[in-house]
C-alpha cells in the first residue's frame, strides 16, 4: 500500500536525562540511498539502531514497508546491518560468516553455498572463501561484512560508518563500488556516516542531523544549493553566513567573485572589504576578506591559468566582493 | 660471537636451573615410587614395582580416589553451570549492585579455606545436613565457580558486544546466537575454567577436612599417611599416578588453547 520501505514517526529516544533523538519523523522511499549525516552525538547511529531493533524507541513507531515493527525484536525484521567494526565471527570462516543468516533460517545447504557464492562475487571476494576473518585485511573484512548483509536479500541495508576505519583511497573506491552494488540490488540503502563528502559522493537524498533532530532533507544539489538551517551551510561544504536585512544568508566561497574595489559596478550584490590572509591551495586559492560592515568571508578561486586576478591580490589590497543575487540563500530559521 | 655463546649457554643453565627447582621434587616422588626400601636414601639399592602393586590392591586408597573423581566432576560441573551463568548475568544486565555482586562472586577465592571450611561446617551442623560426598560437593564448588566465573567473563569482556547483535541482526534467536556464537566464542574459557576448577577440587585439603564426613578424599589419604609415616612408598605411588593422570587433561588443554594461538599467529594479512 505505501511505497516507503522505512517510516519513522515522531520517535524519541532518551539515554537517562539525555535526549538524544528528538521526535525524529522520515519516509525513507523503497529502493533509495538514504544517508542521515551528523557530527558524533547527533543521534544518527541510534536512530539507525532503533530501525535495526538493537534499541526500542521511548517513544513513536516505526514501519517497515507499510508494518509496524517498533515492538518487533531484531531478529524479526527484515532488515540486515553492515557494522562499523564489521562484527564478523572470529572463529567462522568467511563463507561460513556470509552464510550465517541463511543457516539460521533454515536455507537449505545447497542453496546456500550457492547464494553466498554469489554474493562473494559480488564484493569479489571469490577465492578467499576459507580465510578467517584474522586472516583479512580491513577492506577484505568489509566486503565480507556487506556479503553478509547482502546474501540475506533484506528490505531495507542498515550501514552504519562502513567505511569509517579505511584510508582514504580504499573508502573512495568504495564509495563508487557500494553505490554500483546497491543500484544492482536495488535494495534500500540507509547510510550513517559524518563524513559529508561520503554522504554527496552516494546518496539519493540526504538528512542532516544535529542535536537529535533533523536539520534538512533533500538530495546533494538540495542541501548543498539551499541549506535549511546554518548550521547544514557550514556542515556541507564551507559557507559564509551573512546577517542583511534582517535575515541570515548563506554564500558558498566559490560563488564569489574578487574584483578592483574602483571596478564599476556589474548590478550584482557586492560588498567593500579588505584581503587579510591567502592561502594557495595548488589547484585554488584562498582568500579571507574582512569587509568593511565587520563580517569575515571565505573566498575560493579556482587557479585557471587566465585568471590574472588570482596572482594579484595580496594581504591588505582593498577589494570588491560581489555576487549573483540567485546565489544568496535565505535560509528559514534563523537562529541568532 | 664468544660472548653471545657465553650468555646463551647461561641462559640455558639458567632455564634448567628453574626446570630442575620446578620439577626436581615432583622427579625425585616419581624415583622413589620405585624404591624398595621404604626409607627413602639414596643411591637406591633395589628397585620394585611391588609398591604399585600395593597400592592398586589398597582399598582406602581406591575408595580415596574414586571419591575425589567424583567429587571434583561434580563440582566441576556445578561450577561450570553456575559460574557461566552468573558471568552472563554480570556482563549483559545492568543492575544495582553490579559491581558488588561481581565483587562477592570473586571473594571466596580470597577467603582463607579454614574459614570457608569453617563456616560450611557450623552451617551443615546448625541445618542438620550430615556431611557426605555432597557437602564435600558444595564446598568445593563456592570456590570452583570463581575460576569458571572469572574465565568467562574475562572472555566476555574481550568479545565485542556487536558480535551478538549482528547475530540477532542476521535473525538467528536468543537461543541460536547462544549456540552458534557465544559458545563457540567461550569454549576455550570453558574448557580452560572446567579444567583448573577439577584441578582446584581435586587437591584440596583444607575445605574437605571441614566437609568430609567418614570418608577421605584422595588428599586427605595423602595427608594422613604423611603423617603417620608408614606408607612412605605407597603415597610416592599414589602421587605419580596423579601426577601421569593430571597430564592428560593439561595435555588436552595445551592442545586446545595452542590451536587458539595458531590461528592468530599465523595471519597473513594480505593488502588488496
Amino acid at each position: 500500500m505505501s511505497q516507503s520501505a522505512v517510516e519513522v514517526r515522531e520517535v524519541v529516544k532518551r539515554f537517562g536525562d539525555n535526549v538524544v533523538v528528538n521526535g525524529v519523523s522520515l519516509d525513507i522511499l523503497t529502493g533509495e540511498f538514504f544517508t542521515m549525516l551528523g557530527p558524533s552525538g547527533s543521534g544518527k547511529t541510534t536512530l539507525l539502531r532503533m530501525i535495526a531493533g538493537f534499541e526500542a524507541p521511548d517513544a513513536g513507531s516505526i514501519f517497515l514497508q507499510g508494518e509496524d515493527v517498533t515492538a518487533r525484536p531484531a531478529h524479526l525484521r527484515p532488515v540486515n546491518t553492515v557494522f562499523q567494526d564489521y562484527a564478523l565471527f572470529p572463529h567462522m570462516d568467511v563463507v561460513a560468516n556470509v552464510e550465517y543468516g541463511l543457516r539460521v533460517r533454515k536455507v537449505a545447504r545447497k542453496e546456500r553455498r550457492e547464494r553466498a557464492q554469489r554474493a562473494l562475487d559480488m564484493v569479489q571476494l571469490k577465492g578467499l572463501e576459507s580465510r578467517r576473518p584474522a586472516q583479512l585485511s580491513g577492506g577484505q573484512r568489509q566486503r565480507v561484512a556487506l556479503a553478509r548483509a547482502i546474501v540475506n536479500e533484506p528490505a531495507v541495508l542498515l550501514l552504519d560508518e562502513p567505511l569509517g576505519a579505511l584510508d582514504l583511497k580504499l573508502r573512495q573506491e568504495m564509495q563508487v563500488e557500494l553505490k554500483a552494488i546497491q543500484r544492482r540490488v536495488g535494495i534500500t540503502f540507509i547510510y550513517v556516516t559524518h563524513d559529508q563528502e561520503e554522504a554527496m559522493a552516494m546518496s539519493d537524498r540526504i538528512a542532516i542531523m544535529n542535536g537529535g533532530v533533523i536539520e534538512q532533507i533533500g538530495a546533494p544539489r538540495d542541501v548543498y544549493e539551499h541549506p535549511a538551517t546554518p548550521f547544514v551551510a557550514r556542515f556541507i561544504g564551507t559557507s559564509n553566513i551573512l546577517d542583511r536585512g534582517g535575515k541570515r544568508w548563506s554564500l558558498r566561497p566559490e560563488r564569489l567573485r574578487l574584483s578592483l574595489v574602483d571596478a564599476p559596478p556589474t548590478g550584482d550584490d557586492r560588498a567593500p572589504g579588505q584581503i587579510q590572509d591567502v592561502v594557495y591551495l595548488g589547484m585554488m586559492t584562498r582568500y579571507i576578506v574582512h569587509l568593511d560592515s565587520g563580517a569575515d568571508l571565505v573566498v575560493v578561486r579556482t587557479n585557471e591559468g587566465s585568471d590574472a586576478l588570482s596572482a594579484r591580490h595580496a594581504p591588505g589590497d582593498r577589494v570588491m566582493v560581489s555576487w549573483h543575487e540567485r546565489d544568496a540563500v535565505v535560509m528559514d530559521h534563523a537562529l541568532i | 660471537m664468544k660472548r653471545r655463546l657465553l650468555a646463551r649457554g647461561g641462559l640455558w643453565l639458567w632455564v634448567w636451573a628453574v626446570l630442575a627447582f620446578l620439577f626436581g621434587p615432583i622427579i625425585t616422588i616419581v624415583i622413589f615410587s620405585f624404591d624398595r626400601s621404604n626409607i627413602e636414601t639414596l643411591p637406591i639399592r633395589s628397585w620394585t614395582l611391588s609398591w604399585y602393586q600395593v597400592a592398586w590392591h589398597d582399598e582406602q586408597v581406591r575408595q580415596a580416589f574414586v571419591l575425589s573423581i567424583k567429587a571434583a566432576c561434580a563440582a566441576t560441573v556445578l561450577a561450570l553451570l553456575l559460574g557461566s551463568l552468573a558471568a552472563f548475568g554480570v556482563h549483559r544486565a545492568r543492575f544495582f549492585g553490579r559491581d558488588t555482586v561481581s565483587l562477592l562472586l570473586v571473594l571466596p577465592i580470597a577467603l582463607p579455606g579454614i574459614i570457608t571450611g569453617v563456616a560450611l561446617n557450623s552451617t551443615f551442623q546448625w541445618a542438620g545436613i550430615s556431611l557426605s560426598i555432597w557437602t564435600i560437593i558444595i564446598g568445593h564448588t563456592t570456590f570452583c565457580i570463581v575460576v569458571v566465573y572469572n574465565n568467562v567473563v574475562a572472555r566476555l569482556r574481550r568479545t565485542s558486544a556487536t558480535l551478538f547483535e549482528a547475530s540477532a541482526d542476521l535473525g538467528a534467536s536468543t537461543s541460536q546466537t547462544f549456540r552458534f556464537v557465544t559458545l563457540p566464542l567461550i569454549a576455550t574459557a570453558l574448557v580452560s575454567g572446567g579444567l583448573l576448577a577439577f584441578a582446584l577440587s581435586f587437591d584440596e585439603v583444607i575445605v574437605t577436612t571441614f566437609t568430609a564426613g567418614a570418608q577421605n578424599t584422595l588428599p586427605i589419604w595423602i595427608f594422613g599417611a604423611i603423617r603417620l609415616g608408614q606408607q612412605l612408598p605407597e603415597v610416592n605411588v599414589v602421587v605419580t599416578a596423579v601426577v601421569v593422570l593430571m597430564l592428560i587433561p593439561i595435555i588436552i588443554a595445551a592442545r586446545l588453547t595452542g590451536r587458539d594461538t595458531f590461528s592468530a599467529s599465523s595471519t597473513r594479512a594480505p593488502t588488496n
